[in-house]
């Protein structure tokens, strides 16, 4: 029983999530450190709110990404402020068209994942150059809806994403039942198994009657709609859509989910790790803030931390 | 897909955009009118055939931009100011882009992440050389990138230049040939007695070499730099050699067609402005070039194959 419980605590470092979490913790307290411990129950809910929004857009982005090589969504920013842009755009600060204006971020990103699966399956163009081709145009909408204007989100909808349920920031919610749903979704489902199969090997994924074309028909839409829903939760939270609101999401969307251990080659994906690495991204750099490092010296540690996260944790657990 | 046909759709797009640039605005079809077309495109080849060399070893490059940024704030101030410093840091960032290619192969690490890293690495260098666009361009690229050769601008012929000489390296030389092998097959490569951390590292160090000299094209024309400068480049680059008729696997690769590519990027941007368009739809109607040269390319490729083994790649 005692070796039991040992065995299973042994493999704990060795589960791909283990050094995003260990990294984010490690950086929370150097950052409370300085403060000799002030200031940490602000400090999380900071870092809780604004991992959500990476792992939201993480969570998208980690489906695509398990279909395989060459599989990476990059129109994630411009299908964010589209949906931003259109749906304050649509509510007009108006308070009952909370609800529609959802619908219609959401209508986006159905619409965006549908077209660049179009993009992908009939001009068999490469996942990465559709996405990009796409999300100009995307971005060319939203710079014509927007016009430079900044329009303000419904009050009670501001004050629902920059409000907390017990405690526990609203967003941060969201974000967990979000991570919760897909882990259920990859885990226990078929779907998931699908994923999965896509990614590992296409070809036996076919012949054994797999509906592949479904599968990467939904993983698209699913990572376009949820990244229309951070376009507009963010939208909301910052009190307006700009028009280079998801600029950095790209990045962090492909970063959360290979720290958090899923495989960039496909096949292999993990929910628990996406959290873990959108943690980590917010804590390092509210770390190197708070010991005072000016914008350049941030960006190369930043840099270095994901090369070496990735340099430690590549071998262990990775085959499992 | 034979390699006529891969060098002859790059061709064909090039031509029809100029044929339409010039229906449009027939003024281009000068001397100046060429050089005002494609002078911003040198770089944009440079920084093409750079990420060539990454996805001929089956890999790719997100760092592109944010080093092609990092070149033209050392060019900008310490190639500027103290050239000997400025040739050793940029001699160092090859090196340390074949250190990164090496890391790489290694570890086994996904390419993408890694360059992804690195994007912010030199995104953080070239902050703190430049916190605010400045600098001065050294007189000497200054007098390359604008010197005016007889009859065919400068930026046409250095493009051709480019083209033929990348040519020769990867195409026709012994090196290439195995540097595209890395990517055919890393397996054979190394059963064969090759050692693939070494050639791994050597196609990121002629990656590290072209951005350098993508950076040092760029400053010579804009005569300064900032830490911005270039960042589109990452997506403009892969986008150029897809283009130009290159694959993300198997080491198929056309540094002709990469250049190619590059043009007809820099191109679609001239068009749309002489098409008069709104600025709020140039970045969309760029995309939309890039989705019609693609969509032409499937029904050549229809033609000349018939069966796809596989759509994962």
């Amino acid at each position: 029983m005692a070796d039991l419980r040992l065995s299973a605590l042994l493999a704990i470092p060795r589960r791909p999530w283990f050094w995003a979490f260990a990294a984010s913790g490690l950086a929370y307290f150097a950052t409370l450190s300085l403060s000799d411990g002030r200031g940490g129950g602000e400090l999380l809910s900071a870092a809780l709110t604004f991992a959500a929004f990476s792992a939201i857009v993480g969570i998208g982005q980690m489906f695509v990404i398990t279909l395989g090589p060459g599989n990476v969504d990059l129109s994630i920013p411009a299908t964010m402020t589209l949906a931003g842009t259109l749906s304050l755009k649509f509510m007009g600060g108006l308070g009952h068209l909370i609800l529609p204006g959802l619908g219609v971020a959401l209508a986006v990103g159905l619409a965006a994942g549908a077209f660049n699966y179009l993009l992908i399956r009939l001009l068999r163009i490469p996942p990465i150059i559709a996405t990009l081709s796409a999300s100009f145009l995307y971005q060319s909408l939203a710079i014509w809806s927007n016009r430079g204007l900044r329009i303000k989100p419904p009050e009670a909808l501001a004050d629902f994403s920059t409000g907390a349920t017990a405690g526990v920031p609203n967003l941060t919610i969201i974000g967990i039942l979000l991570a919760l749903a897909s882990w259920i979704l990859l885990e226990r489902s078929l779907f998931g198994r699908w994923v999965s199969a896509y990614g590992q090997n296409t070809r036996a994924a076919r012949l054994s009657g797999v509906p592949v074309e479904f599968v990467r028909a939904a993983t698209y839409i699913a990572s376009a709609v949820l990244a229309s829903l951070t376009g507009y939760l963010l939208a909301s939270f910052s009190g307006g859509a700009a028009l280079n609101m998801g600029a950095e999401y790209l990045l962090i969307s492909i970063a959360v989910v290979v720290i958090g251990g899923c495989s960039i080659a496909g096949g292999n994906s993990n929910v628990p790790g996406i959290w873990g690495g959108a943690l980590l991204m917010f804590l390092v750099v509210s770390m190197l803030n708070s010991y005072g490092f000016g914008a350049g010296v941030r960006l190369i540690m930043t840099g270095a931390i994901i090369i070496a996260i990735v340099a430690a944790a590549s071998g262990k657990g990775r085959s499992s | 897909m034979n390699g006529k046909y891969r060098i002859l759709l790059p061709v064909l797009s090039l031509t029809v955009l100029l044929a339409a640039v010039f229906y449009l605005q027939p003024r281009a079809m000068s001397y100046f009118g060429l050089n005002l077309l494609f002078n911003l495109a040198v770089p944009i080849a440079l920084a093409t055939i750079a990420q060539m060399m990454i996805m001929m070893v089956n890999d790719i490059d997100l760092s592109v931009g944010t080093f092609v940024s990092f070149v033209a704030c050392v060019t900008a101030t310490f190639l500027n100011d103290a050239p000997l410093i400025g040739v050793a840091i940029l001699l160092a960032s090859i090196l340390a882009y074949a250190a990164i290619g090496a890391l790489i192969h290694i570890r086994q690490l996904p390419a993408i992440v890694v360059t992804l890293g690195m994007s912010f690495v030199w995104g953080g260098l070239a902050v703190l050389l430049l916190p605010s666009p400045g600098g001065a361009a050294p007189d000497w690229i200054r007098t390359i990138m604008t010197v005016k050769p007889p009859f065919v601008p400068m930026a046409v012929v250095a493009c051709i230049l480019i083209a033929g000489l990348t040519h020769l390296l990867i195409m026709r030389s012994a090196t290439g040939a195995i540097l595209r092998a890395v990517g055919g097959n890393a397996q054979a490569v190394a059963r064969s007695g090759w050692s693939v951390t070494k050639l791994k590292a050597g196609a990121y160090a002629l990656a590290g070499l072209f951005g350098v000299l993508a950076g040092v094209c760029l400053v010579g024309l804009t005569t300064s730099a900032d830490a911005n400068i270039a960042l589109r480049y990452t997506l403009l680059s892969i986008a150029g050699v897809i283009l130009g008729g290159g694959e993300f696997t198997g080491g198929r690769v056309s540094p002709v067609g990469a250049v190619i590519g590059a043009l007809t990027l820099a191109l679609a941007g001239s068009f749309l402005s002489f098409m008069r368009l709104s600025p709020d739809w140039q970045i969309g109607a760029q995309g939309a070039i890039l989705i019609l040269v693609l969509a032409v390319r499937l029904i050549f490729s229809r033609r000349n194959r018939k069966w796809r083994t596989s759509d994962n790649g």
